[in-house]
């Protein structure tokens, strides 16, 4: 069996209601599960961005890649692996304000590039942006403290390759 | 009123040059839009949510003919059939919530079998969009899967644009069903009438480019092949490439097959036609996938009752394939090269560059093992000996008075592929068949459906007891609009081809396949249809005859031998070559 590894697809498409559905059926129909997805603008002025991770084998992220070309409103679907992106997730923590002067969670603070939102009486939020095994480390750390809420991001990624995907447009615009 | 002076750019039945628009109804621009892309019959079934545009429907319907079907399904099968014979869009429309489901079954239908159509669903007003109001249903969310596209106009003024992206989609490229559905609001407001045809959809490639090193390619493995072998499918029809098929296996001489839905791009008795691949095709074309040493499909997609176990199929040989659709390239089967584009270009690219071939030898290797299949299974079939009648015998009493010449539409089960193994087809697009999904009832409809595509046509459906009861309200669809369609049904008093299965694998233990049937003469004659029953094998050619003969819908019910089983057969899972002869 081909070894399945994480795989970034990113997808641009018109901007539509309907395509988040379209697009999650055709993982859905083959059992793969979404570790995560964002959707935004993208570059291109009316073209949105989503971008999926999703662990499979190559094989079979070519073909998933084909099958999400094939839908009318993606203008094209790209698919990466680890090394060939430069990715990012950002976490929100909201904590307690008691522990806001704890020793550990400054010293934390400094380390790593996490900045306060917000303080407030009761609590204080805390944002920090980097690799997941980042936030994870981060989220063990704070957790003792009584995390009052946690969330994170979808991945976002830009690719180191090229996307042909602005010629495109101009070439059938 | 808005008056605003506006040119048309289609002719919409006056004067073609500028038409001044005035302000109309959205229901009022569905019907206009059907008309500029020259749609004249649809298929369909009133209810509230729809009723603006069926107001439209009445007012047009000189113009505009709607055939009411007794169920949705009807409506869809029936534009279904309609495109498959004529190669046009077909039209189905319905109400929402239930009208709308009702369609589901036969728009996956239309997308796994490849099959323009253009759905057309009411839907409650905007303001309740999401408010469960009565028959809503999120169409839009339960079509998407099974559509090519969809979309919600919830505005009056989308309706000329969304129709027309709708007729460009459903058919061009690899051609699908789209579903549109209209709001009730959508359908009172007004629109500033004009409609320009779509060319072009920017996401979107309809057919992708060929690349004419690939086709140099292609043609140099053919010149170089030994014992090349084509499969061919529904895409040779669909890109109406049957000339520039022919031609090419003429002067290559290679022996070619046919998927199920490929039937008829290529006359059955053609000497380079060595019949049907697949689960139920025939002997040479299945085993001899194994031993050819150049596998080229075209327009097909390798779906798993052609290839039967991938892990064992066509390993020997190199594979090109020919395809439109850049998605189904490695998807099941690795190709050696690939040729993307429209099947007409290629295929006529692609014959200066191959040489004459001879495969003398190779073609004698096809007829060695169909004199096999034919001692061991086709003259059982065409000529039995047992006491009750079989289904091959009724398509060979068929053959001898249509000649080949009728279009056959086939429901699903054992009669069905008795109907594509056995039927002679001597012109394209004249076998109307549930491939990809296998739907059960599909055939009473898709037949009317055709014989109103091509009304000078003979149309013949062969059905089972099993799916003739699925869709047998349609006969009032026959009654209302007096069409002569064929109708016979092959009775087995079973489900035969899950019977089939039971005897093979499941011991005989015939789980809810027994079928206690009604008396369907009395049932046709209902409906005012002229009906025969046959059992007798002394009968049968000379009620096939009455049947054809007939200027009017006919009904034939043949009884068959209860038991019968189609053979060859490729058990799930097994490989081609292992394909069983009993
Ligand atoms: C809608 C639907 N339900 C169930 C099936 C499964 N199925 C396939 S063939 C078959 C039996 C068909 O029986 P009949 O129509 O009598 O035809 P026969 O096989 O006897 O020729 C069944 C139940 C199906 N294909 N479609």
């Amino acid at each position: 069996m081909e070894e399945k590894q994480i795989y970034t697809i990113s997808i641009y498409t018109e901007n539509n209601v309907g395509i988040l559905n379209r697009l999650s059926a055709i993982f859905l129909k083959r059992h793969i599960n979404i570790e995560s997805m964002t959707v935004s603008k993208s570059e291109i002025d009316n073209v949105h961005r989503f971008t999926f991770v999703v662990k499979l084998s190559e094989t079979r992220a070519r073909k998933i890649i084909g099958q999400l070309e094939k839908q009318i409103e993606v203008i094209r679907a790209f698919y990466h692996t680890e090394d060939e992106i430069i990715y990012q997730e950002t976490a929100l923590f909201k904590v307690s304000t008691e522990h806001l002067y704890d020793e550990e969670i400054q010293g934390r603070l400094k380390f790593r590039r996490a900045n306060i939102v917000t303080i407030t009486e009761h609590f204080f939020v805390l944002e920090a942006s980097g690799l997941k095994e980042d936030i994870d480390r981060l989220y063990n750390k704070l957790k003792p403290y009584g995390l009052m809420q946690f969330v994170r991001s979808g991945r976002i990624a830009i690719t180191r390759p090229k996307m042909a995907i602005s010629e495109l447009l101009q070439e059938i615009n | 009123m808005n008056t605003q002076t506006q040119t048309v750019p289609i002719d919409i039945g006056k004067k073609p040059s500028s038409i001044k628009t005035e302000s109309i109804s959205g229901a009022e621009a569905v019907i206009k839009c059907l008309l500029a892309e020259g749609v004249d019959l649809l298929y369909g079934y009133p209810g509230g949510a729809i009723m603006p545009i069926y107001d439209e429907l009445y007012k047009f319907q000189d113009k505009l003919h709607h055939v009411l079907t007794r169920h949705e399904q009807g409506a869809a099968h029936a534009a279904q059939g309609y495109a498959r014979v004529t190669g046009r869009v077909g039209v189905a429309m319905a109400t929402s919530g239930p009208g709308a489901t009702n369609l589901v079954t036969g728009i996956a239908d239309a997308q796994i079998d490849s099959t323009p159509m253009v759905c057309i669903t009411g839907q409650v007003a905007s303001h309740l969009l999401g408010s469960d109001a009565f028959q809503e249903t999120d169409i839009i969310g339960i079509s998407t899967p099974v559509t090519k596209w969809n979309y919600q106009i919830t505005k009056a003024s989308e309706i000329p644009e969304i129709m027309a992206k709708a007729f460009y989609l459903a058919r061009s490229g690899r051609p699908g069903p789209v579903l549109i559905d209209i709001t009730k609001d959508a359908q009172f407001g007004e629109v500033d009438f004009s409609y320009k045809k779509c060319e072009n959809v920017r996401s979107y490639k309809a057919v992708p480019e060929f690349n004419i090193d690939k086709i140099k390619e292609v043609a140099e493995l053919i010149n170089n092949a030994k014992k090349p072998f084509i499969v061919f499918g529904q895409g040779v029809i669909l890109g109406q490439a049957e000339k520039e098929f022919k031609a090419f296996i003429e002067k290559a001489d290679i022996p070619s097959a046919s998927t199920l839905l490929g039937l008829s791009a290529l006359e059955s008795k053609h000497r380079l036609n060595v019949g049907l691949v697949g689960m139920h095709g025939h002997y040479a074309p299945n085993k001899l996938t194994n031993e050819c040493d150049l596998l080229i499909a075209i327009g097909m997609r390798f779906d798993d009752r052609v290839t039967g176990n991938l892990e064992t199929y066509a390993k020997q040989a190199k594979v090109i394939h020919f395809e439109i659709d850049p998605s189904e390239i490695d998807k099941n089967v690795k190709t050696d090269v690939a040729v993307l584009g429209d099947v007409k270009e290629t295929l006529s690219e692609i014959l200066s560059l191959v040489t004459i071939g001879n495969h003398k030898e190779w073609l004698q290797e096809f007829q060695k093992l169909y004199d096999i299949e034919l001692e061991k299974v086709i003259n059982d079939q065409l000529n039995p000996t047992k006491k009750g009648l079989t289904m091959g015998e009724v398509l060979g009493g068929i053959n001898k008075e249509t000649k080949g010449d009728a279009v056959i539409v086939s429901d699903v089960g054992q009669h069905q592929m008795f109907a594509c193994r056995y039927a002679d087809f001597i012109k394209t697009r004249s076998n109307v068949t549930s491939g990809g999904l296998g739907t059960m009832g599909f055939a009473l409809p898709a037949a009317i459906g055709a014989k109103m595509g091509v009304p000078d046509r003979e149309v013949i459906a062969i059905i089972g007891d099993g799916g003739y009861q699925m869709t047998i309200q349609e006969l009032g669809t026959i009654l209302q609009t007096d069409i002569a369609v064929k109708i016979v049904v092959l009775n087995n008093s079973f489900l035969g081809m899950v019977r089939q299965w039971q005897e093979l694998f499941f011991d005989r233990r015939y789980a809810s396949t027994v079928m206690k049937n009604p008396d369907f003469v009395k049932i046709a004659e209902g409906y005012g249809i002229e009906a025969t029953s046959v059992s007798k094998r002394e009968d049968l050619a000379n009620a096939i005859k009455t049947m054809v003969a007939s200027e009017n819908s006919y009904f034939l019910e043949v009884v068959i031998e209860q038991e019968d089983n189609v053979f060859p057969m490729i058990p799930t899972g097994a490989s081609v070559s292992d394909v069983r002869l009993s």
